[in-house]
């Protein structure tokens, strides 16, 4: 490598750190260090992969759920993740990375998704728990990334963010429902709370202390608060909907603490979470599988798409 | 206490039903590629249809309930009703496949023959004597021209696209095309629509419903199956084999918990 | 588990999508997705980007057509890719679809 060369990635890369300073975006066509590009792609295609396979668990119930109006707003909220999916494989395509490839990795079981969708739908509250406690918790996530450094995929949370809200209140009003209806469907409710509560603080990852790429990831601009900030946060602002369900918390540890103005919480079962992450969840295997079925039983279609735009454009050619 | 509710008269009421569980049973085969289509962007277009059809089944529904008179809504028509009470055709209630795999060309080839009919169909009933049923048909036509296009264009890529693709689109037209005669076979109920000006009998629409078959056909280089004697019943209330099973799925919730509220 | 062999489809054509809504004056940028061919690709933007809007205007771009400026601050560059959008895989070896448009 010349020392022209050298040169010019050290003015780049000040040129990159004083954008970051300043707060400006990254676009496509900037330089950037080959780490905040493999991170990016990573996180990125992490989060397009979490919406597709996150259609599974809802798409469970699409079939059976107990009012056309509940199954006109799931059926469109599951649309919703697959354009969500989309608008993020985009900004990854963006990086230089190809939909294939991602979805190659996906399907090889070499890439990750969010965890919390390899738990099962086993009723229909859980519909309810899934958009009530997983898409806000996916808010909190979420919104502090459309501010993220990289222009594509700040956009790209802008637009889902919109969206993510009107999740969030049709799981809500699901569980509402339930809990002002019989017996059952209150007990129903309950049991989903329940079974849903754990694996949701653990979307938030593990403490920060334990993570190496959370200190770089902060210094890039890609990730702006805590794992436990947001977790904390999570915590405060969903008790009190817990408490206007009329629902038992889930965690008896679950106290407001006067001294540090928030709530505590029992411990979390990060072993669990390592499982699940390691491919080792109730589901995991499944999903993976249904869409690996779904890719390779549309092969055909595909093809069949490409060699008639072939067709096409020789027959233009031609003429 | 309150005016005498006024009951239309039952052929008005089967006839809608007719409409809205079709549009009904459609939406749920349908309904069964989310998440599992050939390609994410296909994923969005064939919920899109039937999210669409959901919409005019509650619609339809909650008009016939309110013609009917007897306090039903639209979800205990949907999911209260038993198999012989569905109005619906036989072709929406098959599976999305012809054997044990579902098959993404029988899929489009159906949406190609029912959306080549409800275009002419919502068009016809814009100027039904039910005013009502014409609204709903004037927001509902501009759907069904946009599911005949997804179709159309789908049906020419697999029509003339690959070996493959013909093969599977060839198949699922042979497979389907003798579950239309059930729309051609005018019966009492239709000819007492008629005279009342509530919408058209299915078998006028034949010419039209032909003549766009056939334009996308041809493009497709596909061949137009054979008529046969064969008649399906669906909207007599005699369904097929298939038709208990979807229902079992889509009602077993709401019949577990009688009364409920959602 | 069954092995998984990678996908031989051949990729599917990559298109930048421009919408102008109702009210808007100009076609703005909104993403991308991947078509077999232009009508696919319209269809897809309009299921994909305005599904909750009617009377839009759509614009399909194949990603590979579009020449982009040079970000102003960058120095001399000798990289081929650098009038492209992004270094999109495909813009290396456009895909036949894209080339013979």
């Amino acid at each position: 490598m010349s020392s022209h060369a050298i040169d010019v990635t050290a003015i780049e890369q000040a040129r990159f750190d004083e954008r970051l300073r300043a707060d400006r975006k990254i676009e496509a066509q900037d330089w950037m260090p080959p780490a905040y590009r493999r991170t990016l792609i990573r996180q990125i295609s992490q989060h397009a992969h979490s919406e597709i396979v996150g259609m599974l668990p809802e798409g469970n119930w699409v079939t059976r759920a107990p009012s056309l109006k509940r199954k006109a707003i799931l059926l469109a909220k599951i649309q919703d993740e697959a354009g969500h999916g989309l608008y993020l494989y985009s900004a990854a395509e963006t990086l230089g990375s190809s939909r294939e490839e991602m979805v190659d990795a996906l399907h090889a079981g070499r890439a990750r998704y969010s965890s919390i969708f390899n738990y099962p739908t086993p009723t229909w509250a859980d519909i309810g728990a899934i958009g009530w406690l997983v898409d806000g918790a996916a808010i909190m996530n979420q919104v502090p990334l459309c501010r993220c450094s990289y222009g594509p995929y700040a956009r790209a949370m802008i637009r889902i963010c919109k969206e993510e809200s009107f999740h969030q209140r049709q799981g809500f009003d699901i569980m509402l429902s339930l809990c002002r209806g019989t017996p059952e469907q209150k007990a129903m409710a309950q049991a989903a709370l329940e079974r849903w509560w754990w694996p949701v603080l653990m979307m938030f990852g593990p403490s920060d202390a334990e993570s190496s790429h959370s200190a770089q990831s902060m210094q890039w601009g890609i990730k702006r608060i805590s794992n436990d900030d947001l977790r904390q946060k999570f915590i405060d602002a969903t008790v009190p909907q817990i408490e206007l369900l009329g629902l038992r918390l889930p965690d008896p540890l679950l106290v407001w603490n006067a001294d540090r103005g928030h709530y505590d919480h029992g411990p979390i079962d990060w072993d669990e979470f390592r499982r699940v992450l390691d491919g080792h969840g109730p589901c995991n295997r499944e999903r993976l599988a249904t869409r690996v079925a779904a890719h390779d039983n549309g092969a055909w279609v595909r093809e069949a798409a490409l060699a008639h735009a072939a067709k096409r454009n020789s027959t233009a050619k031609s003429a | 206490m309150g005016e005498p509710v006024v009951r239309a008269p039952a052929f008005h009421v089967e006839y809608i039903l007719r409409l809205g569980d079709s549009s009904l049973i459609l939406a749920q085969r349908l309904a069964q590629w989310c998440g599992h289509g050939p390609m994410l962007e296909e994923d969005i277009a064939m919920t899109n249809v039937s999210l669409d059809l959901v919409g005019q089944a509650r619609l339809l529904l909650s008009h016939a309930g309110a013609l009917e008179g007897l306090g039903r809504s639209e979800d205990d028509l949907a999911y209260q009703r038993d198999e012989p009470e569905f109005r619906n055709w036989t072709m929406v209630e098959l599976p999305n496949g012809t054997g044990p795999h579902d098959d993404y060309a029988v899929s489009i080839a159906r949406n190609l023959m029912v959306s080549a009919l409800s275009v002419p169909l919502w068009q016809a009933l814009c100027e039904s004597s039910d005013k009502h049923l014409g609204a709903i048909a004037a927001k509902s036509v501009k759907e069904a021209r946009a599911h005949l296009r997804h179709a159309a264009e789908w049906m020419i890529r697999f029509g003339d696209g690959t070996a493959v693709s013909h093969a599977r689109a060839q198949s699922a037209l042979d497979h389907l095309w003798p579950y239309a005669n059930e729309w051609w076979d005018t019966d009492t109920l239709e000819r007492e629509a008629v005279q009342a000006g509530l919408g058209p009998s299915l078998a006028s629409l034949r010419s039209t419903w032909s003549e766009s078959i056939d334009a996308v056909l041809a493009q497709a280089t596909l061949k137009r199956p054979t008529d046969s004697p064969f008649v399906s019943t669906g909207k007599l209330g005699l369904h097929s084999e298939h038709m208990g099973y979807l229902l079992a799925q889509m009602q077993s919730l709401a019949r577990r918990h009688p009364g409920a509220s959602w | 588990m069954n092995a998984h062999l990678p996908d031989k489809t051949p990729p599917m054509p990559l298109w930048e999508v421009f919408v102008r809504s109702k009210q808007g004056l100009d076609h703005k940028h909104c993403g991308s997705l991947h078509a077999a061919d232009a009508q696919m690709a319209l269809r897809m933007a309009r299921d994909v980007y305005t599904r909750r809007m009617e009377g839009v205007s759509i614009w399909v771009v194949p990603s590979g057509a579009i020449t982009a400026s040079q970000p102003e601050e960058q120095s001399v560059d000798f990289d081929p890719m650098a009038d492209k959008i992004y270094r999109h895989p495909t813009f290396y070896e456009l895909p036949d679809a894209v080339r013979h448009m």
